[in-house]
């Protein structure tokens, strides 16, 4: 670049001013931040601890039968097997942890994902605003987030959880906007018809029918905390992504060899899991679609 | 009595600042100038008045506005222009509060696609007006459980509607509407999404619920078999416009332009037409005082065969034979010589001609004709009933010029009837 290039174009600078925005913040909100850090670590360390309260040979069983009464035989053998694999890895405590992360952060980004969508669903307005923020917080290389949230909650599991909310919520509200957009236009008009008010369609109508599409996206939620929840381990978040830190800084092929296979079992089995959660009658052999089917059944054969 | 739905000059334009339409096609601009601008003009100009107790039937192709206009009656899509009352609420003046008000307390709807509730069971989906409306859970279990008993779908109420084929998804439709017990029903292609038999069904059972209800009726179909099976009265319409109101006879008989013409050449006459429609009355009645020679005397003067014989009341009692009068005659008897052999058939009024075909083959004698009360009000002879079904399969009045010089979409109008 020449000299003269360099006074044509002045130097724009976005950082410094994103920079004294996040300072001002800090010094003005510092209560709000304070409050949001004694939230969110008592959340994750109870959350953890519950995980842990209980032996890991009677906790893998109980996981496995989870398994199976949302989806199917399967998944629990192969629930009891993975699990029972992170074991004798040494994971297993490393690998809750990094649970508790993922559903909390998923939980708060939930929270604020499906009301965001509904908005957006309801307002072409909210939904011209949201898309291009949305697109930025998804493109934004998920590293830069972990610097503010650094800088407000200092360094452990918090700025991780912080960093993870952000990066894991533009498909919750995406799903949630295509799902009840996608809702048959003229049942919603039988609502309206039979003098139905905007929020009996909301509650009634849509929500229900948009269920399935709103569960991928609480899916897909899911998938982005975990595999944030990893780079979390960067500002010192406990669990399976300090471990792959520390197998990276030391150069300890075998750890992280043994901590990224604990992500994957991990990710496995919550993806199956909540893909069951959102449709439920594809899974004919699980638990509870047995026990939904004698019910219906003795309600059929009269009582 | 006044009407339930009364539309005046209603115009319905999409687009930006849809008003500009409105003003543009009072000073005669056509729709497909509109179109240039952005603008598309749905209904346009439309009057109308549905009375109580009556099937008003709209009848149109895809993109001639029924749907639009059907949905303005009831407030899904405001007015552009124009003024719409259901009895003495003027709609198009409404809050949307108001509007949601009268919807509840007056105005149900059917929908071409059922638009049920899929996570609802059938009872749920049947009560759902009610549960709107804040009636509370045991009665609205109970009128909901009386409309599934109307459609003839007693004891499904507690399946899900995707267990149910589709005529009986389109009864609970039919029952959503019935349990909300308002006094106007709008259907919208009702039964256009089921196979012809099962609509035949439906259409024979909203007939049958009707006479029991007497409910105010609007309905849209691109069938106009249809429109004429079930209409009292129908509005055709075309480009968003209503070219004609009438009953079927007069959209048979009388079509307004060539448009309306060339639709009706396609209908099947015989489904439409009565037996009160094409009988005649004879020159002569026997009344059963008489006696066989004035039998004789009025066969001769008729030139028919055959000589229809009333009771006092004027209910039929029997047809005479010519062979039979003579041979009493010559044998100078005094009684009616009734035949041994020919049977008198009697129908009704309405019946469709359709139906007289296989009574007609089956009998010598002509179709005796009474009317509601028994009464005798005339005879389709086999001649008559030929004549009128070969109308329906021969050039129906227009000549085949005429029908040949089509607007742009009459073939379209032609596959539609079908």
């Amino acid at each position: 670049m020449t000299p003269q290039d360099d006074s044509l174009i002045p130097r724009i600078a976005i950082g410094d001013w994103v920079d004294a925005g996040i300072d001002w913040l800090k010094t003005n909100l510092s209560w709000l931040f304070d409050l949001l850090r004694t939230v969110m670590s008592f959340l994750v360390d109870n959350l953890t601890e519950l995980l842990l309260l209980v032996p890991a040979l009677v906790a893998i069983p109980l996981f496995a039968l989870l398994a199976l009464t949302l989806r199917s035989w399967k998944l629990a053998v192969g629930t009891l097997i993975g699990f029972l694999l992170v074991l004798s890895m040494e994971q297993w405590e490393t690998m809750m942890q990094t649970m508790a992360l993922v559903l909390v952060a998923t939980v708060f980004a939930v929270l604020i994902a499906v009301p965001l969508g509904v908005l957006a669903a309801i307002s072409s307005t909210v939904s011209a605003i949201v898309k291009p923020i949305m697109d930025f917080m998804q493109t934004m290389p998920a590293f830069v987030y972990l610097i503010p949230a650094v800088i407000f909650f200092s360094i452990g599991v918090v700025p991780g959880i912080f960093a993870t909310i952000i990066f894991a919520l533009p498909p919750g509200v995406r799903m949630t906007e295509l799902g009840i957009r996608q809702v048959d236009s003229e049942t919603v008009e039988a609502g309206e018809a039979f003098g139905a008010t905007p929020w009996q369609i909301l509650r009634g109508i849509q929500l229900p029918l948009a269920v399935p599409t709103i569960m991928a996206g609480v899916n897909q939620v899911i998938m982005l905390a975990l595999s944030m929840a990893v780079v979390a381990g960067m500002v010192g978040a406990d669990g399976l992504g300090k471990e792959v830190v520390q197998a990276i800084s030391t150069q300890n092929l075998p750890l992280g060899v043994e901590a990224g296979l604990g992500v994957v079992i991990l990710a496995v089995y919550l993806d199956r899991l909540t893909a069951a959660l959102g449709s439920p009658g594809e899974y004919r052999t699980s638990l509870l679609a047995l026990a939904q089917r004698t019910l219906a059944q003795r309600a059929t054969t009269g009582v | 009595m006044p009407p339930v739905i009364t539309a005046e000059g209603l115009y319905k334009v999409f687009g930006k600042r849809p008003r500009r339409g409105v003003e543009a096609l009072r000073q005669g601009r056509t729709r497909e100038e509109l179109r240039v601008e952005g603008l598309t003009a749905a209904v346009i100009d439309a009057s109308f008045s549905v009375d109580p107790g009556e099937i008003f039937v709209v009848m149109g192709l895809s993109g001639s506005g029924k749907s639009t206009l059907i949905r303005m009656v009831n407030g899904l899509l405001p007015a552009t222009d124009g003024e719409l009352r259901i009895g003495d609420d003027v709609l198009s003046s409404m809050s949307a509060a108001r509007i949601r008000e009268v919807r509840r307390q007056r105005i149900s709807m059917v929908f071409q696609h059922f638009a049920l509730l899929p996570h609802r069971t059938v009872g749920e989906n049947a009560a759902y007006g009610l549960k709107v409306n804040g009636v509370n859970r045991s009665d609205r279990e109970a009128r909901a459980e009386r409309a599934l008993e109307m459609v003839g779908l007693k004891g499904w109420g507690g399946y899900r509607p995707g267990a149910l084929s589709g005529g009986m998804q389109q009864r609970v439709g039919l029952a959503r509407a019935l349990a909300a017990d308002t006094d106007v029903l709008l259907m919208d292609e009702a039964f256009s999404a089921l196979d012809p038999l099962i609509r035949r069904d439906m259409q024979d059972q909203l007939v049958e619920l009707q006479q029991q209800l007497d409910k105010t009726i609007l309905f849209i179909t691109h069938d106009l078999n249809e429109a004429m099976r079930l209409g009292d009265r129908i509005a055709m319409m075309r480009d968003g416009r209503i070219v004609q109101v009438g009953t079927s006879d007069e959209i048979l008989n009388e079509p307004a332009n060539d448009y309306v013409a060339s639709f009706i050449k396609d209908v099947d006459r015989s489904r439409v037409l009565t037996a009160g429609a094409i009988m005649e009355k004879p020159h002569e009645i026997l009344g059963e005082g008489q006696g066989p020679r004035t039998a004789h005397r009025m066969l001769r003067a008729t030139q028919n065969p055959w000589l229809v014989v009333l009771h006092r009341d004027r209910t039929p009692r029997g047809v005479l034979w010519e062979e039979d009068v003579a041979a009493a005659v010559s044998a100078g008897r005094d009684d009616l010589p009734w035949s041994t052999v020919h049977e008198m058939p009697v129908v009704s009024e309405d019946t469709p001609i359709a139906e007289l075909f296989t009574l007609s083959a089956q009998h010598l004698s002509p179709l005796v004709v009474v009317d509601d009360g028994g009464r005798f009000s005339g005879v389709v002879p086999r001649v008559t009933l030929l004549t009128a079904a070969g109308v329906s399969n021969g050039d129906g009045g227009a000549p085949p010029e005429a029908v040949l010089t089509p607007a742009p979409d009459l073939d379209d109008a032609q596959g539609g009837a079908r």
